[in-house]
């Protein structure tokens, strides 16, 4: 029984250190005097400066940001109109197909939508850029922010809503005062999922494109084509650690979200 | 009251399904009609039962078998040892947390690790089988989409591990069944769901996936994704990507239907 045990240990360890050790590397021979990720000759900050130097990259590091901002508040508030109209659909049958069509970019393929995102943009005439790479963002994160959403709407009782009319809300407070506060950890996941799609996203940003704008993922996808360059190593270093302050952010938030649901006796989650 | 309530909820989503989900994909329709000329055919579907498309559909469609075949071989015993663990979701925890890196960095360590100076070669030169050329090949594409894919196929069946009942394990063990045989007979069946949509979250980004086969495979390998962005962004064929679009779109359907839908994609 004990030998069994240690086969699960040792084997969930490989699992962890296979996981890890793509991104350890990178972080290690970013610190490389050599520029090479085979040898380690010794230690340098030089590939830090290199990142923070280059202004082509800075351009495109806020434009990222700018775009996964953007992007997200729009896309999150467009998610809670459709998940608030999700909600008060009543026909079964018409919800159902709402929630098949909101789900169809969920399941999509990437390459699909980039692609047929660039169809529909050359048809239209909207030049390929900021603005139809926006577009394509706040487009793919919405159904991510209906389902955050949705699930909070249907935790919430009816009699609620019911119990603030009949004591006079116009239809605009129920909607700020009642329901707005209820589902509020939800808008804040989805707006945080939609954030961490559109930093994400390589495919379809890649379709989109067009020639002067880049985002980050595409930027490094065309440096990582022409083999290895320190400056990538160093700039992943640094979204790792950025992505781990988000996610810590994230889960600190929502644990303190519970909390204090927890304490004020509301619905359980 | 509640119906004029949920119509002007109703319009700036409806804008949105109609204008970024039913029109591209009626466009991917239309335009597969198109030859590169711009004249209405369905020459691109005839093309496409050529051998030169059939082969990598085939090809790309066994590639995706083989990634999903090994994703699920590694992650199960991995999920099913995860629920033995105290601390749980913290250990569940550092199985996400590479989920958020990008993917593209993730591809890239591999350019390193697996390069002719990278560390694979160094530890297979030390064990004296020499150094072999294992970046753009067929295998480091299965080996790196494996790696990828194995946080998404741990979770959905960890979650149906957790949702199992112990004491069905336990009568099984009682009545004399053999670990092999509790497993077979009573484990797997039960977590079938959690297995179906874990290969589900595999199979179709491994059909798609391009940046990877060009990156890692060195185009050695041409997968249906690789092939709709060199029909769309390298040659320009517009019609004949669109095509491959839709039978993409047709094989992930028919994995829907067989594997039951419920499942949330990262890319």
């Amino acid at each position: 029984m004990v030998k069994k045990r240690t086969w699960a240990t040792i084997y969930l360890f490989i699992v962890f250190i296979v996981l890890y050790l793509p991104i350890f590397y990178l972080m290690f021979y970013s610190f490389n005097k050599a520029g090479n990720m085979t040898h380690f000759t010794g230690f340098t900050l030089d590939w830090y400066q290199e990142v923070f130097s280059d202004k082509r990259l800075i351009v495109i590091v806020i434009d990222t940001i700018v775009i996964a901002l953007l992007s997200s508040v729009i896309s999150t508030a467009l998610g809670v109109f459709g998940a608030l109209a999700i909600y008060l659909t009543k026909s079964r049958r018409s919800k159902n197909t709402l929630l098949s069509l909101n789900n169809v970019l969920m399941v999509s393929p990437d390459v699909i939508i980039g692609a047929s995102f660039l169809i529909l943009f050359t048809l239209i005439g909207i030049k390929l850029g900021f603005f139809s790479v926006l577009l394509a963002h706040i487009a793919f994160s919405v159904p991510i922010v209906v389902l955050m959403v949705l699930p909070k709407l249907q935790e919430m009782s009816p009699t609620l809503i019911d119990a603030a009319r009949d004591l006079g809300a116009k239809r605009l407070d129920v909607l700020m005062k009642v329901v707005l506060p209820f589902i509020t950890p939800g808008i804040f996941a989805g707006f945080f999922m939609a954030l961490t799609y559109s930093l994400d996203d390589f495919a379809v940003t890649f379709f989109v494109t067009g020639n002067g704008f880049s985002t980050l993922s595409v930027e490094i996808y065309s440096r990582a084509r022409q083999g290895i360059s320190m400056s990538v190593n160093a700039l992943s270093t640094l979204i790792f650690l950025l992505t781990l302050a988000i996610v810590l952010i994230y889960y600190f938030f929502s644990s303190e979200m519970g909390k204090k649901k927890r304490r004020s006796g509301g619905e359980h989650a | 009251m509640s119906k004029k309530l949920n119509n002007t909820y109703l319009i700036p989503y409806l804008l949105w399904i109609g204008l970024f989900v039913v029109a591209p994909l009626g466009m991917i329709l239309y335009y597969s009609f198109f030859d590169i000329e711009g004249h209405f055919s369905i020459g691109n579907y005839i093309r496409f039962f050529t051998p030169i498309y059939l082969k990598m559909a085939a090809s790309s469609i066994s590639y995706a078998f083989l990634i999903t075949f090994f994703t699920l071989l590694i992650a199960y015993p991995a999920a099913y040892l995860l629920t033995r663990l105290k601390n749980r979701q913290l250990w569940l925890l550092l199985i996400i947390l590479p989920t958020w890196i990008n993917v593209l960095l993730k591809a890239y360590a591999f350019i390193g690790l697996l390069g002719t100076y990278g560390l694979a070669n160094t530890l297979l030169a030390l064990s004296g089988i020499g150094r072999q050329q294992i970046l753009f090949t067929g295998f480091s594409f299965v080996f790196v989409s494996v790696y990828l894919f194995i946080p998404f196929m741990i979770l959905p069946i960890y979650n149906s591990l957790e949702k199992l009942n112990t004491s069905y394990v336990d009568a099984a063990y009682d009545l004399g069944a053999s670990s092999w045989a509790t497993f077979r007979r009573v484990i797997f069946p039960l977590t079938l769901e959690g297995v179906k949509s874990g290969c589900q979250a595999v199979f179709i980004p491994a059909l798609s996936l391009f940046m990877l086969t060009r990156l890692i495979a060195g185009n050695r390998v041409i997968t249906l994704g690789t092939a709709i962005e060199e029909h769309f962004l390298v040659t320009q064929d517009w019609g004949m990507g669109a095509t491959i679009a839709v039978f993409l779109i047709l094989a992930m359907v028919l994995v829907m239907v067989l594997m039951g839908r419920g499942w949330v994609k990262r890319w």
